[in-house]
């Protein structure tokens, strides 16, 4: 318990400061912290579930050093839509019935919105790269797929967010 | 039979939970952990097979924030079976909460609870083991040779139920029938076939790992919240193991990350409910991936031969099924898996003669469970082979040959009746049966005509198309139960409890809908909760292809009920016949043109005369379990130089009686499609000489992922079950068990070389390429 230190990051666009000790996870500070958003699937960088943006980019946060975090910008699925204004991918992901379990759908809303945030119409090819960390073991896929082209042909008919 | 004009059932309307679980709002059993939660490491026994001769837990109950510690010194010996299943089970009790054996590597020795997981985990290397290390049985061959070590030699090692167990043999079941001679059959035969198949350890991998939650309540009850298949079981096993009423536990599943069988089990519920009985903490456990993967549950791996005799115009003389499976460590599913290998399998296709024996055995290695599909996995593979294999023999189009065989609406098959679980089945005729029309509708979508002969393909990158036929069940008849309760609030809405467990599936919504249905009213007015052991009616949880079908039908039938006392009081009400009445959009509406809403009986009932609570409870078992049916097409690209095989597309046409809700039933085929694809081709448990599995993590076990992913397109065909909820059979086990065999017939269609062992690895591939027929 010695080596707690005090760590300062934007959560969800507020400042906070949360104690940490050098070697934990930001996924485990995070959770402890009451944002359970992101889930825990592996620990070990493989399924995605943990999914969260570090000033924009979407990094797992089970092998992210809470201290990694410090002075920067953390997003989780708590500041993405809300019941009444929810994310355009998380309404075409309601509507497609993409949501079986849901265990891993934050992560999944999280690394797609990196991807639409820097490219409102990525290929398919970027796609499937970019969502290739990423794992369901509920859908196939199809619907989430679905969904995210909903969104992206929203996107290309100029209705960019 | 299919033109019904349903409201809101054979609807896609959105899953009640999924904007909640889009949006992240705490929905997991890990979201609902208090924050003064003690955390339980387990030490895993590192040997496959082992005696402990001594155990010292001293050191680790003075080690810092550890507050228990659990092994086989300071718990109740109790043999029980983890598998959830009715009750007496059909499966040994073979099991204890902590024993002197260990029987895998992975296999509990002891338990602590500590402030912080980093304490716990500390702890468990402060304890002391001494270990005899036996020798392991690391194969089916070892179980069974002479003088093979005993897994399981301990006394009070029983089964609850008269059927064969001869543990000092290592044989956990031994079961079979035969209809006929096989014998003569085959000798009857033009062609006769004696094949053999084997298949791999594999995992469920939910993307939730295994989890449980438990605290004291402000009575002192035990409230466990669970990742789980099985509420009810669950309660009623803990209470078992811990040795008090089922009355002192309260479980309560909320949404889970997935199971898919793998939670169809009590795991870590008896050990975080004994810890917060001791601590009076509350106790949260988790296993990681690792964990998961060794220590899960797992499918069982195969052995099969297939002996089939056909007549040249196509005629099957014979039809024999001999399953040899490995149950690993405990025998929970044993019995009731190898069962359907041969009750979920032979009846498709009518033969002179069938015969099935299977037997299971122990072994030293990670424990067989239930899992999606539940054997019929396994067998489809082995039988759907030897199917193409025949259909070449006698010259005969793959896709005629299985349409002249297989079982039709209005027939039944002696196996229905022969195999059932742990007993004698229940005689069934086949209704609803749309199967031909699957095979009709997937051919014309892939492109079957274009499929071309193997000889003519030339390249090193091959295509090739395959198919399948596939069945399976819904529910098991006469055995399982599930009820549902409803009541009416005054502003038209309804609370519908039922015992049944949404995993992830969407029955919750698939419920919800057929009460709405039933009543007349919209999905928005039915408030669905579910699996709370305290709150809900009893239901044997989600297994056996059961929910929509059965819970479904105790929903209808409430719904029925509670909608006679809505007209009913209606009838009071308005002063009018109740034969004048009828239920439409929320209200009551008389032949004459009176009209009152729900919202106006509901208050009427609660407040205004005569009043009462509309309400009402209803169970149901069935008395059969209709078969859904479907055929399964895919294109493959072989690559002949390194054996790698692709998944270029893959349709899958289901007949699953009235789709509840067609997007969810969608959703039900792709995954399962991509799941068995995905178990074809890569998944497999790798060992050490030890036992000790080697791959235990998602980096080396590899499941699909969006850019492995093949297109997958589902084709649900409508059929109408006339005992099933507004004509509803089951969808969600069927389509796992069609990539195997498709994938092998579409290898063998791109290249000549036919795959008898899986998964289709390149290796494999490549070994079959080299072993074909210059
Ligand atoms: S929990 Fe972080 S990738 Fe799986
Ligand atoms: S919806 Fe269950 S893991 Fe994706």
């Amino acid at each position: 318990m010695s080596d707690q230190q005090k760590i300062r990051f934007l959560l969800n666009g507020e400042p906070k400061e949360f104690q940490a000790s050098a070697n934990e996870k930001l996924l485990t500070v995070l959770r402890r912290e009451g944002v359970k958003g992101p889930k825990h699937g592996c620990g070990e960088a493989t399924c995605g579930a943990c999914t969260v943006l570090l000033d924009g980019q979407a990094v797992y946060a089970c092998i992210l050093y809470a201290f990694q975090a410090a002075g920067r910008e953390v997003t989780t699925i708590e500041a993405v839509g809300d019941f009444d204004r929810p994310h355009p991918f998380q309404t075409a992901l309601v509507e497609e019935g993409a949501v079986q379990c849901g265990f891993c759908i934050p992560g999944m809303i999280l690394s797609a919105k990196a991807l639409l945030d820097e490219n409102p119409t990525p290929s398919d090819e970027d796609i499937k790269m970019h969502m290739d960390g990423n794992l369901c073991r509920c859908t196939g896929y199809e619907k989430i797929e679905a969904a995210l082209h909903k969104v992206i042909a929203r996107n290309a008919k100029g209705g960019a967010r | 039979m299919n033109a019904k004009d349903f409201k809101v059932v054979n609807k896609s309307v959105r899953k009640i939970d999924a904007l909640s679980l889009a949006l992240g709002k705490p929905s997991f059993v890990a979201d609902y952990k208090a924050a003064d939660a003690l955390y339980v490491k387990m030490l895993w026994s590192p040997h496959a097979h082992a005696q402990i001769k001594a155990i010292d837990i001293s050191a680790a109950e003075k080690m810092p924030g550890v507050k228990a510690v659990l092994y086989y010194g300071n718990v109740p010996r109790v043999a029980h079976c983890t598998a959830g299943q009715g009750y007496p089970e059909p499966s040994p009790y073979d099991t204890f909460m902590f024993d002197k054996k260990v029987r895998f590597v992975g296999d509990r020795v002891a338990a602590v609870a500590a402030e912080t997981p980093e304490q716990a985990e500390a702890a468990v290397k402060a304890i002391k083991v001494d270990y005899k290390v036996l020798q392991p049985v690391l194969s089916i061959d070892e179980a069974l040779a002479d003088g093979a070590p005993i897994v399981h030699d301990e006394p009070d090692a029983t089964i609850p139920i008269p059927v064969p167990y001869e543990p000092k043999k290592n044989i956990v079941a031994n079961i079979g029938m035969d209809i006929g001679d096989l014998e003569k059959g085959l000798k009857e035969a033009d062609f006769m076939f004696d094949r053999s198949y084997e298949t791999q350890y594999a995992q469920h991998t939910p993307m939730e790992t295994y989890v449980s939650y438990a605290y004291i309540d402000s009575r002192g009850r035990i409230v466990i919240v669970t990742s789980t298949q099985v509420p009810f079981h669950c309660r009623r096993i803990v209470a078992q193991c811990l040795q008090i009423p089922v009355g002192q536990i309260r479980v309560i599943k909320p949404r889970i990350g997935g199971g898919f069988g793998s939670k169809q089990e009590m795991l870590l519920e008896d050990v975080v409910a004994l810890m917060t009985q001791r601590t009076r903490r509350p106790v949260f456990w988790e296993f990681t991936r690792e964990e998961n993967f060794m220590t899960g549950r797992t499918r069982h791996p195969i052995r099969f031969r297939i002996r089939m005799g056909v007549k040249k115009d196509g005629h099957l003389t014979a039809f024999g099924m001999d399953a040899l499976s490995n149950t690993g460590a405990y025998g929970g599913h044993g019995l009731t898996v190898i069962g359907c290998c041969g009750s979920k399998v032979l009846p498709l296709y009518h033969a002179d003669h069938v015969h099935f024996t299977g037997k299971v055995v122990y072994t030293n290695l990670p424990v067989g469970g239930a899992y999606r599909g539940f054997g019929a996995t396994q067998a489809f593979f082995a039988v759907e082979s030897l199917m193409d294999e025949m259909a070449e023999a006698i010259g005969m189009d793959p896709l005629k040959f299985r349409q002249m065989n297989h079982i039709r609406s209005g027939e039944g098959s002696p196996v229905f009746e022969a195999l059932g679980e742990g007993k004698k089945g229940v005689p069934m005729t086949i209704g609803s049966c749309e199967l031909d029309e699957c095979i009709r509708r997937g051919a014309k979508e892939i492109g079957w005509d274009q499929r071309g002969d193997w000889r003519d393909k030339t390249g090193r990158f091959r295509r090739g198309i395959g198919m399948a036929c596939l069945m399976q069940g819904s529910s098991v008849p006469e055995i399982d139960m599930g009820a549902a309760s409803l009541k009416m609030n005054e502003d038209g809405s309804f609370n519908l409890m039922v015992g049944a467990t949404d995993l992830g599936t969407g029955s919750d919504t698939v419920l919800g809908q057929i009460a709405a249905e039933a009543l007349g009213t919209t999905i928005d007015k039915i408030i669905v909760y579910s699996s709370d052991t305290d709150m809900t009616p009893f239901d044997v949880g989600a297994y056996a292809s059961s929910t929509t079908y059965l819970s479904g039908e105790a929903v209808r039938k409430v719904a029925e009920k509670v909608k006679t006392q809505i007209l009913n009081t209606a009838a009071e009400m308005m002063e009018k016949p109740v034969g004048d009445l009828e239920v439409r959009d929320g209200h009551v509406v008389s032949r004459d043109g009176g009209d009152i809403s729900f919202t106006d009986v509901s208050l009427y009932s609660l407040y205004q005369k005569n009043q009462f609570q509309i309400m009402d409870t209803a169970s149901h078992i069935t008395h059969k379990s209709p078969p859904p049916f479907s055929a399964h097409f895919v294109e493959v690209e072989v690559d002949t130089l390194t054996g790698k095989v692709k998944v270029l597309r893959y349709v899958a046409a289901v007949d699953c009686g009235t789709a509840i809700n067609p997007k969810l039933a969608e959703g039900q085929t792709e995954g399962g499609v991509l799941n068995g694809i995905s178990y074809a081709l890569t998944e497999e448990y790798l060992f050490n000489a030890k036992g000790r599995m080697t791959n235990a993590s998602l980096k080396d076990y590899h499941i699909f992922s969006m850019r492995d992913k093949p297109p997958i397109k589902a084709i649900l065909v409508p059929s109408y079950e006339e005992t099933g909820p507004y004509g509803a059979k089951s969808v969600s086990e069927i389509c796992i068990n069609g990539a195997m065999p498709s994938i092998a017939n579409a290898i063998y269609n791109a290249t000549g070389a036919r795959l008898f062992e899986t998964p289709f690895t390149p290796e494999k591939v490549w070994r079959a390429l080299q072993a074909r027929p210059a």
